[in-house]
């Protein structure tokens, strides 16, 4: 029944139910019923671990080294036994920040850098290349092995056919086509196929059947049970040796290297991360997969050994231990299991391939190719609004080469290594993503350059230790530098670098690429502290976890759990009324009908939190709530938040400031205050002692004139004219006091006319005559006849005039003293000025001469010659009438007191 | 207020106690699948017909995801 076209037809057949699970599970999702939100789902889509490697190859590796096939799987159930730790960590990172791949997840970390996305790229389609050749290998052998039976003919050698003869090359044909068809029919924007890992789940699946079938058909159709298949191996001493492995250091360090390479393996490859990761639909399925992926592991490894002890007692030599699994049914012509064998590798296989190459395309077109053509102006890329196409023609692409790039790598060095061995070496080099994915998610001084280190150098490594010596060994490279050094120099053979034996190739590489790797990520990094975008990244990452307390529910929880948690403590009748009172607000007319979401959570929390705390509200809450992964709109949410706090903190220092300047201008005012006091009590002493001048000699001549009755008519006539003038002085100082108060308060009394103050000039002159006289000083008038009118008061214009006339009368020498007046029309202004010849005034006293209670010359040692008054006053009247009065003087050579008011006509007011 | 620190920590403790479990574990499986501990097993003899060392690790395997099955899944 095996004919070419059964085989062929099968495969298809099977192609094509993995197409209508995808296609139903995508449909599933549209219409909101997700059939891989499931943990179970979860667990078994990662077994995408398990490819052709395990299926056909641990085997062979059985065969060789016994015990030795499992570090490959140990390592995987340690790595779950910390998910809890780093997996549900990554995942919460990803979601938080949206990252579609495990380049995304490290050029995000370190600052966004494209640069960092783009090598990260490069090393795992290059790293991943040798896993895909392994698959073709597999597939095409075990179609071919199957294709000849009832014989069991091993396949030519890789390579030796010729292109179109070769069925790996159709296999990576047909590989590609299905999974341009099956991965890339949309685009999702989140980078999530829900049909995929639907499929893939279903792969695991069958891929665990048809081994497990085949298992207990070596084990208890072939033979009887365990104990007899192991009685028959110790009967051979080539047998018997499986059963124990060598006992030197260089096992058990090559049993170590290998357990830690595939720790790192499952969490890195690029697949595992986007199943486990970006596929990933609820952190808390990491829970369930903590146990169920290693527990699939262990079930489809129990038969390995089994396996390959049956197929090396059936054939002797001749037949390939990696295809014992095909070969052991077909020799005891078991066709239907050979059929199932088959179509289990093709689904290891497929589920590899399909995750894989759908992942790195993914990263090929997200980090590697768009970054670029965005960058080609010329193309006009900005400018399109769908790029949706162009995207998916990117990654189509991409798929298709990958797989040829596969294809190429199996011709060229398929043939120099047994199935486990090749896969090895695509471990190695996802190992070297460890340092900057692991490093920068639990340490924040890891920088760009630190991560570009690393990653370059680990990757150069690799390379020169175990990717050329693939290709010399399958002579495509001259292996003289295998044997004699780069350049001939024996400390650089890349199987012995620098002189280090005693490790297998693997672990060799393992040592001093990672060596090489955290040496760098860490002396680079550690040459300068993380810039602020560093920072920002290392936060999102490093406290994934205090962040996500931070953020409101991102979930909801139906009343069905909400109201039994709320009555259990606030009692189930008060628990109730609450909740009807909520949902009478929502407009709703049930508590049932209350919808499971983010507001009714926040409501039972606050309803909560009234009973017992908001942070035991919070934990109450959070053990019913189903949290959904973050949206960009939460993710928004945080972004606004954090610029709220800097909003806030930016107005608090702008406040702090108008502070600071108030308290500025208040201190200053303060100042000025007390100088206004001090100079009010200056003022109050002067004229207390003005006042008390007049006051004592009219008290002491009114004394002496009631005391003495008989004083002569003469005295008595002298002493009363005493009193008399004395009593005059006294009104017109305490005249001028409300003068000026009036002034300053505004109220007093204006009769603005047209005034000449020529005239004016002329009669203060006249009036102020008897006085200079008396005191022989020479006064002249410069006046004109007319024209110098302005608005004003008439008295008070006048009162400035005497004023300025009597002080300058006051500080001219008596008998030399000369002092002179002019009125001038300048303009538009009328200018007067009051000059005479005395000791002038000294610059500093020029404006505070014109202040209230100021007198020139010092207060304490001369005697006081008026008021103070006069001049803040002449000043006040003048400034109301529109003009300016000051002081122009040189130190001896007499003072100018000059005002200007404007001229009353066309220009004036 | 003490009963609502009560409530909180319990809870919180919860999920720490459990990641801590699963730490040990981890330690404990490390300890097993490596030398010395394996050299102990890695020699001739059988436990009910199948080999020290195949007996040793498949049953070590087993009894960890055994136990890491127990630690997960546990609800207070």
């Amino acid at each position: 029944m095996l004919q070419g076209w059964v085989i062929v037809l099968a495969a298809f057949a099977y192609l094509g139910v993995l197409f209508a699970i995808a296609y139903r599970a995508d449909r599933r999702a549209d219409a909101g019923r997700s059939v891989i939100a499931s943990p179970v789902v979860y667990a078994l889509s990662l077994a995408v671990y398990c490819t052709t490697w395990t299926f056909y190859g641990s085997v062979g590796r059985a065969a060789a080294t016994g015990i030795g096939f499992l570090p490959i799987y140990l390592g995987p159930t340690l790595t779950l036994a910390l998910g809890w730790f780093i997996i549900a960590k990554i995942v919460r990172v990803a979601k938080l920040n949206r990252i579609t791949s495990i380049a995304d997840f490290v050029a995000s970390r370190y600052g966004k850098s494209q640069l960092l996305g783009g090598l990260v790229t490069v090393i795992a389609v290059i790293g991943v290349i040798p896993y895909i050749a392994l698959q073709l290998k597999a597939v095409s052998n075990s179609f071919t092995i199957l294709l000849s039976y009832p014989e069991i003919v091993m396949p030519a050698k890789a390579g030796t056919a010729p292109l179109l003869n070769d069925s790996a090359f159709y296999v990576a044909i047909v590989m590609a086509a299905f999974t341009i068809l099956f991965g890339t029919r949309h685009l999702d924007a989140t980078e999530r196929h829900e049909g995929m890992v639907a499929a893939i789940a279903f792969e695991s699946v069958v891929k665990l059947v048809a081994f497990f079938t085949v298992g207990l058909f070596v084990t208890y159709g072939i033979h009887d049970g365990f104990a007899d298949v192991f009685d028959r191996a110790q009967e051979s001493a080539r047998l018997s040796a499986l059963m124990t492995t060598a006992d030197t250091a260089r096992s058990y360090g090559s049993w170590a290297g290998l357990t830690f390479l595939s720790m790192l393996s499952v969490l890195l490859l690029p697949r595992q991360f986007q199943i486990a990761v970006v596929e990933n639909v609820n952190p808390d399925h990491v829970r369930r997969a903590i146990w169920l992926f290693p527990l699939y592991l262990f079930i489809i490894n129990i038969f390995v050994l089994p396996i390959a002890i049956g197929g090396l007692l059936q054939f002797p030599s001749g037949v390939d231990a990696d295809t014992f699994v095909l070969t052991l049914p077909m020799a005891h012509h078991q066709q239907a299991i050979a059929l199932l064998v088959f179509i289990g590798g093709l689904s290891a296989a497929t589920g590899m391939i399909i995750v894989e190459t759908i992942a790195l395309s993914t990263m090929v077109c997200n980090d590697l190719v768009m970054p670029v053509l965005l960058r080609m102006r010329s193309l006009r890329l900005q400018e399109r609004h769908d790029l949706s196409g162009l995207l998916l023609e990117i990654r189509r692409w991409a798929i298709g080469l990958i797989l040829m790039l596969g294809y190429l790598y199996f011709r060229l060095a398929g043939e120099a290594y047994a199935l486990v061995s090749i896969g090895l070496i695509s471990f190695a080099a996802v190992a070297q993503f460890a340092p900057a994915v692991i490093g920068g998610l639990y340490w924040k001084g890891g920088t760009r350059e630190g991560a570009l280190a690393g990653l370059s150098a680990g990757f150069a490594v690799w390379v020169y230790t175990l990717l050329l010596p693939s290709f010399a060994k399958s002579g495509w490279l001259p292996d003289d530098f295998m044997a004699h050094g780069l350049f001939g120099l024996e400390l650089l053979r890349p199987l012995q670098l620098f002189g280090l034996t005693g490790l297998d190739e693997i672990s060799h590489c393992l040592f001093w690429s990672l060596l090489a790797n955290i040496g760098a990520y860490l002396g680079v990094s550690l040459l300068r502290a993380p810039n602020a975008r560093e920072v920002r990244q290392a936060t999102l990452f490093v406290d994934v976890e205090e962040r996500g307390r931070v953020v409101g529910w991102r979930g909801g929880a139906p009343v069905a759990d909400l109201l039994p948690l709320a009555g259990r403590f606030l009692g189930p009748e008060r628990a109730r009324e609450a909740f009807e009172r909520h949902a009478r607000e929502r407009g709703l007319a049930a508590v049932e009908d209350l919808p499971a979401d983010a507001r009714l959570v926040q409501f039972a929390e606050s309803l909560l939190a009234g009973a017992i705390g908001s942070a035991s509200a919070r934990v109450m809450v959070a053990s019913v709530v189903q949290e959904e992964p973050l949206g960009i709109d939460e993710v928004m949410n945080i972004l606004d938040e954090a610029s709220q706090v800097r909003a806030y903190s930016h107005e608090l220092e702008e406040k702090s400031r108008e502070l600071e300047r108030a308290t500025a201008e208040l201190r200053e005012a303060n100042e000025r205050l007390r100088e206004l006091d001090r100079m009010k009590d200056d003022f109050m002493s002067t004229v207390s002692h003005e006042l008390r001048t007049p006051l004592t000699s009219i008290r002491a001549f009114s004394e002496m004139l009631f005391d003495d009755p008989c004083t002569e008519l003469a005295e008595r006539k002298r002493f009363l004219g005493i009193i008399v003038s004395e009593a005059g002085r006294l009104t017109r100082l305490i005249n001028q006091i409300l003068d000026l108060a009036k002034l300053e308060s505004g109220r007093a009394e204006w009769s603005p006319v047209e005034v000449d103050l020529a005239e004016i000039a002329r009669e203060s002159a006249d009036s102020m005559s008897q006085v200079y006289r008396h005191k022989g000083v020479a006064l002249t008038l410069d006046v004109p006849e007319s024209g110098a009118v302005v608005l004003g008061d008439r008295d008070r214009l006048t009162q400035v005039l005497i004023n300025l006339l009597s002080n300058a009368q006051k500080f001219v020498a008596a008998g030399s003293g000369q002092v002179r007046v002019s009125v001038r029309c300048e303009g538009e202004f009328v200018k007067v000025v009051v000059s005479d010849n005395g000791p002038g005034v000294p610059a500093e006293e020029r404006e505070t001469i014109f202040e209230k209670f100021r007198q020139g010359g010092s207060v304490l040692t001369d005697k006081p010659h008026g008021t103070g008054l006069g001049l803040p006053i002449s000043r006040e009247i003048v400034e109301y009438f529109g003009g300016r009065l000051w002081v122009e003087s040189d130190p001896g050579g007499g003072a100018a007191f000059v005002f200007t008011l404007p001229v009353f006509g066309d220009g004036g007011r | 207020m003490a009963p609502a620190f009560g409530v909180e920590s319990i809870a919180m403790n919860h999920s720490r106690l459990t990641a801590q479990r699963l730490v040990a574990l981890f330690l404990l499986g490390c300890l097993l699948f490596n030398f010395p501990l394996l050299a102990l097993f890695n020699q001739g003899g059988e436990v009910f017909g199948i080999p020290l060392l195949y007996a040793y690790l498949f049953g070590a395997w087993l009894a960890l995801i055994g136990l890491m099955a127990f630690v997960a899944e546990r609800r207070h």
